[in-house]
């Protein structure tokens, strides 16, 4: 397979849409990455021919709905490396999928266990964390940052003993793009017996993910940063962690059997899945899944990194830009964090908007790490397969005119 | 778009910094957060024996919409009594709706009206003083 970043834009119908009378330079994909044509036909084929409730109905558009939301759950089960089907819970969001973990298994550990949690966690794998310390008395023990933005694997023996159940990190940092070792995370849980979770959600976009050589115990990550629809999202965990995890959310399909009396839960995936599931966004994920399994990831990682060396030489260019995160391209995804010495991150974005290009400013949700490098926030730029020179070069000249403008 | 947002005197009463710092021994102080983007604002106020703001002094780490919101405050709020700083908020939240043009460098604030999510970045300042102001 070879890679034609004219065809792949092609697939995205948004990308081709002026905005404000500009050409769209979409950099913003580590919030919302957008939808090819893939995903949004899937959708439509299941809203339009098969809309209905899952695992209830007999009647064929009930087949037909519970058979899309099945297979996209086999889908992301493959794109997981081939991980069970029954490990696949979807949720609604990377955020939900955290909290079910937090609520569930968090419920099994007892006071006085520790938790391990990087200082470049994104909110969403600190709040839940924070919540379940403050409610059954766990501890939370922060994992350091380096200069270069990374999870400072050599302080784990520092951190991690006997006590510690759960080592929680950030497979890709949300806002420097390192990704983590997650051999050495691995390794470090398994000398004290405890289990690792990966946050996923800035390393999906990027390809399938080989969860059975990676050797976590839990995945997460999120539909909409994955090019699938919002208000879905997906916990992968093992069968026997999620054979022990009481229910999160009690409602209809989650059930065993209910009387007064007594109520027994469902196995996995079900126990997990209270309620109508969002059928429709599991079916676009699916989707989206399919359409990057199609993809040459080699490729395309090509591409990404050659966009992401443009943007650093480019920005190493700028007297007052500096980069939050690793300087190279080791060891790291096309997410790259830069803040300009005199302008907030958040003129910066301002003034990119009036070229057409859309970043994210402020602090990330990561306080901790703003905290860390004692600054508000950053501009972050977010690469994804359909972005082109074109998208960097207009961005590098909002950022000359941010400078301009304000230094 | 931004050349309307970012005009002269925006850009001007940003990197101004007029009133910009700490009070020595403020009658009053208090810092808010905008936990959407991680923005602070600390004012210092001293009142009189009357309740008149004879000084006041900031602190922003926030953009230049909020840098200059802080200056165009802290220019107009000094010398008044504090009760009628809800006066000045009420001024400025209607420049920002697009009710009132909005007195001196309050006026500089209109264009800032069509971007919902930069309103907070303009009333960071006044939500801080006004914090200060609260009988405590």
């Amino acid at each position: 397979m070879s890679f034609d970043v004219a065809a792949l834009r092609r697939q995205f119908p948004i990308l081709g849409r002026p905005v404000n009378g500009n050409a769209l330079h979409y950099l913003d994909n580590g919030a919302s990455a957008q939808t090819p044509d893939a995903v949004l036909d899937a959708v439509r084929l299941y809203e339009t021919t098969a809309r209905a409730n899952v695992l209830r109905g007999v009647h064929a558009l009930a087949e037909a709905a519970t058979e899309a939301y099945e297979g996209a759950r086999a889908d992301v089960a493959r794109f997981l490396g081939g991980v069970p089907a029954e490990e696949v819970i979807f949720t609604g969001g990377c955020t939900a999928a955290i909290n079910l973990v937090a609520q569930s298994y968090g419920s099994l550990l007892k006071p006085g266990d520790e938790i391990v949690l990087s200082v470049l966690e994104h909110h969403s794998n600190i709040v839940p964390w924070y919540q379940l310390a403050q409610r059954i008395g766990v501890k939370l023990r922060p994992l350091p940052v380096t200069d270069e933005g990374r999870i400072d694997v050599a302080a784990l023996p520092q951190v991690v003993n006997a006590r510690t159940r759960l080592i929680s990190v950030a497979h890709v940092s949300n806002v420097t793009g390192a990704v983590v070792d997650v051999a050495a995370v691995v390794a470090a849980a398994r000398g004290v017996g405890a289990k690792v979770m990966l946050d996923g959600a800035q390393r999906a976009p990027h390809g399938p993910v080989d969860l059975p050589a990676l050797g976590v115990d839990f995945y997460v990550f999120a539909g909409h940063k994955a090019y699938g629809p919002n208000g879905i999202g997906v916990l992968w965990a093992r069968r026997e962690l999620l054979e022990a995890m009481p229910p999160f959310m009690g409602g209809g399909s989650m059930i065993g059997s209910v009387t007064f009396e007594a109520i027994t839960w469902a196995p996995p995936p079900r126990r997990f899945e209270a309620g109508t599931p969002p059928i429709g966004p599991a079916v676009g994920l699916g989707a989206a899944c399919r359409w990057m399994m199609g993809l040459d990831w080699t490729a395309i990682g090509s591409h990404e990194m050659g966009l992401t060396q443009r943007l650093m030489d480019g920005l190493a260019a700028v007297r007052s830009a500096w980069l939050i995160g690793p300087p190279g391209l080791q060891g790291r995804l096309p997410v790259v964090s830069f803040v300009l010495d005199d302008v907030h991150p958040h003129d910066v974005a301002q003034i990119l908007d009036s070229f057409g290009v859309a970043v994210r400013a402020g602090h990330h949700c990561a306080q901790p790490l703003m905290e860390r490098f004692d600054i508000a926030g950053t501009t972050r730029v977010c690469i994804a397969p359909y972005n082109d020179i074109g998208d960097i070069d207009a961005l590098l000249a909002g950022v000359d005119e941010a400078v301009r403008r304000f230094a | 778009m931004s050349d309307a947002l970012y005009h002269d005197r925006i850009v001007a009463l940003a990197k101004s910094r007029a009133g910009a710092g700490k009070l020595e021994a403020p009658t009053a102080s208090a810092r808010r957060d905008n936990p959407l983007c991680g923005d602070r604002v600390t004012m210092d106020v001293r009142l009189d024996d009357q309740d008149r703001i004879v000084e006041l002094a900031h602190q922003v780490r926030g953009c230049a919409l909020c840098q200059a919101s802080a200056v165009a405050l802290a220019a107009r709020a000094t010398g008044l009594p504090k009760a009628e700083i809800g006066t000045l908020r009420a001024e400025i939240d209607a420049v920002l709706d697009g009710t009132a043009a909005g007195e001196g460098d309050f006026a500089a604030f209109a264009p800032v009206r069509p971007y919902r999510s930069r309103h907070d970045c303009v009333t960071l300042p006044f939500e801080a003083l006004q914090d200060a102001l609260k009988p405590r």
